[in-house]
């Protein structure tokens, strides 16, 4: 039987219950969260379970969500199938006062720089990383640039006058 | 009769050497360091750092309109600007549900493929030139110039490229683009087949190359290879086949794998790579002479709201200048949508992830870079091994400062 999103979302909702949430499958990519405490539990029952058998982490990044309140970052996963070809994406929200979020580098090596690039620019604090440094930013930097507080252009500039054009 | 002149006692407390290959070091071809710990001249361990030429594009795109971010993306892999392009053009027209016409898919096929063999072909030599065979950089490097040509022809500039528009291409390619593509296709295989009988059997080449920087088909998936890389170990991963994107599904080609992912396998995996691009070459080429009449005047999908129409349309007609006013003003709002999309650049899978709120410009841009995520690899690759190895995996994962960074 080839592997779609509906026999994945089954096997997982079997095995963990409701606490995966907010199904969703945006351009045919199967979508959804989990509780951050139990972000590394998926990743290995998706590597181990011999159904699902995602063991390829194509990507790992975050996103910030000021507006929500409580859990202002999520971190996105983005895993392969390579033998069924299928994809899949899971997220967990973490509040920005405390970002800790359990690495997986014990389970990919790739996740190492990944998670030091989302560390460096959005401040997750990956729990078990064994060396969360910054990677692409200047070591000095005391702030993660990416979060939305940071706007690319000076507010303050007075020379330029969008106003008609919406910006 | 001299006397041994005698070090205080303590003073050479470090058996070993510390050697900083970069960011400025020739050997490196590009601006990333690599801290060696050196006993003689082999490597205990390896510290890679990157990062020298990080230009906050991530955040650059979440101010800007999509047709804008395309230049961005030409300065990721910069050997193989083209498929940047096409592959952030192809995540855009996904999100904003723009069919395109065959013969624009074809056309970007040929664009595709001519860099790819642009990537492989400076990656090949330059393992040649660090090898010590400098002669296969010097014959297959005016070929690039070729290809480069017919990028001119086609857009207008050579290395940053920005070709294409979302919806299709700027212009039809003109008469003068198939023949100079006509001219590169008569004359690189002949070239391409003397370079593989300077190198392929070459004792010295196969010497400096076998067993150097292997890595098993298990570690490479677990480090995120992919792309070439990742087939020389022994995986026929490649987005081509397994996602098809701009009609790849019509056309025949194979998969070269190899077995050992050592440099000898890259290096054999990226030259039959380009025998298979060039066939698909002439494949997607032969298709495009097929569309006969007003269908050999199509370059664009009929999508006013988001194609920057053509300048002489700008000038002429009022429906072009008014779209043409709200592309370039950043006035048309792109659909509210999340989405991965990814295309098999020259190193491997180049992804976009993007997620639109709706807005003018994307909400969040991420690139899954494929030499950021094996660069990783590069310390346990060659640990162990000697010094001049170390130079020569460097250039044989190919890796890019420009895509290191973003």
């Amino acid at each position: 039987m080839p592997l779609n999103n509906d026999t994945i979302q089954q096997t997982l909702i079997r095995k963990f219950g409701d606490v995966l949430t907010d199904w969703q499958e945006p351009y045919g990519m199967l979508t959804f969260t989990a509780p951050k405490e139990i972000n590394l539990k998926v990743l290995q029952f998706l590597y181990d379970e011999p159904t699902l058998n995602f063991r390829f982490l194509t990507d790992l990044q975050a996103v910030h969500y000021p507006a929500k309140k409580g859990q202002e970052l999520a971190v996105v996963y983005h895993l392969h199938n390579l033998v069924d070809n299928v994809r899949i994406r899971f997220k967990v929200f973490t509040d920005i006062a405390q970002p800790d979020v359990f690495s997986a580098t014990a389970l990919y090596q790739s996740a190492n720089f990944m998670e030091r690039e989302t560390y460096d620019f959005f401040g997750v604090n990956f729990t078990g990383h064994p060396n969360l440094i910054r990677i692409l930013n200047v070591d000095e930097m005391d702030y993660f640039p990416m979060r939305k507080e940071f706007p690319l252009e000076d507010q303050t500039r007075v020379d330029k006058d969008d106003e008609m054009f919406g910006r | 009769m001299s006397e041994h002149i005698l070090l205080p006692e303590g003073s050479i407390e470090k058996q070993t050497t510390t050697l900083n290959l970069g960011p400025t070091h020739p050997a490196t071809h590009g601006v990333f360091q690599n801290i060696l710990e050196l006993d003689g001249e082999r490597i205990l361990k390896a510290t890679s750092t990157v990062g020298y030429i990080h230009r906050a594009f991530e955040k650059l795109a979440e101010r800007r309109p999509l047709y804008q971010i395309t230049p961005i993306t030409d300065r990721l892999n910069y050997c193989s600007s083209p498929i940047n392009n096409m592959g952030w053009h192809i995540t855009c027209e996904k999100l904003l549900g723009v069919e395109l016409p065959k013969r624009v898919d074809y056309l970007r096929i040929i664009i595709m493929e001519l860099a790819r063999i642009s990537d492989h072909l400076i990656c090949n030599s330059i393992v040649g030139v660090d090898s010590g065979a400098y002669s296969g950089f010097l014959y297959l490097m005016q070929f690039r110039e070729l290809i480069y040509e017919i990028y001119e022809e086609v857009c207008g500039s050579r290395l940053t490229t920005n070709i294409g528009r979302i919806g299709g291409f700027e212009r039809n390619f003109t008469n003068t683009a198939f023949v100079k593509l006509e001219k590169f296709l008569a004359t690189y295989p002949k070239q391409l087949k003397e370079f593989e009988t300077l190198f392929n059997r070459n004792r010295i080449f196969m010497e400096r190359t076998i067993g150097v920087g292997a890595i098993s088909a298990e570690r490479a998936l677990n480090y995120g290879f992919t792309g070439p890389n990742l087939r020389a170990a022994g995986v026929d991963y490649d987005v081509r086949v397994h996602t098809p994107y701009s009609s790849y599904q019509d056309l025949e080609f194979t998969i070269p794998v190899g077995k050992t992912g050592d440099c000898y396998d890259r290096f054999l995996v990226r030259n039959q790579e380009m025998w298979q691009s060039l066939s698909l070459i002439e494949q997607a080429y032969k298709k495009v002479q097929e569309f006969k009449g007003a269908e050999s005047e199509v370059f664009h999908a009929d999508s006013p709201a988001y194609y920057l129409p053509e300048k002489k349309d700008v000038y002429t007609k009022m429906e072009a200048l008014i779209y043409h006013f709200k592309i370039v003003m950043g006035e048309t709002d792109i659909p509210a949508g999340e989405l991965y999309s990814s295309v098999e650049g020259g190193n491997g899978e180049l992804g976009f992830y993007l997620i639109s709120d709706g807005g003018r410009s994307p909400y969040r841009l991420h690139f899954r870079r494929p030499c950021f995520i094996y660069y990783q690899a590069f310390p346990e690759l060659v640990q162990g091994g000697m010094l001049s190895d170390a130079v020569i995996t460097m250039s044989s994962l190919n890796l890019i400062a420009g895509e290191l960074d973003a």
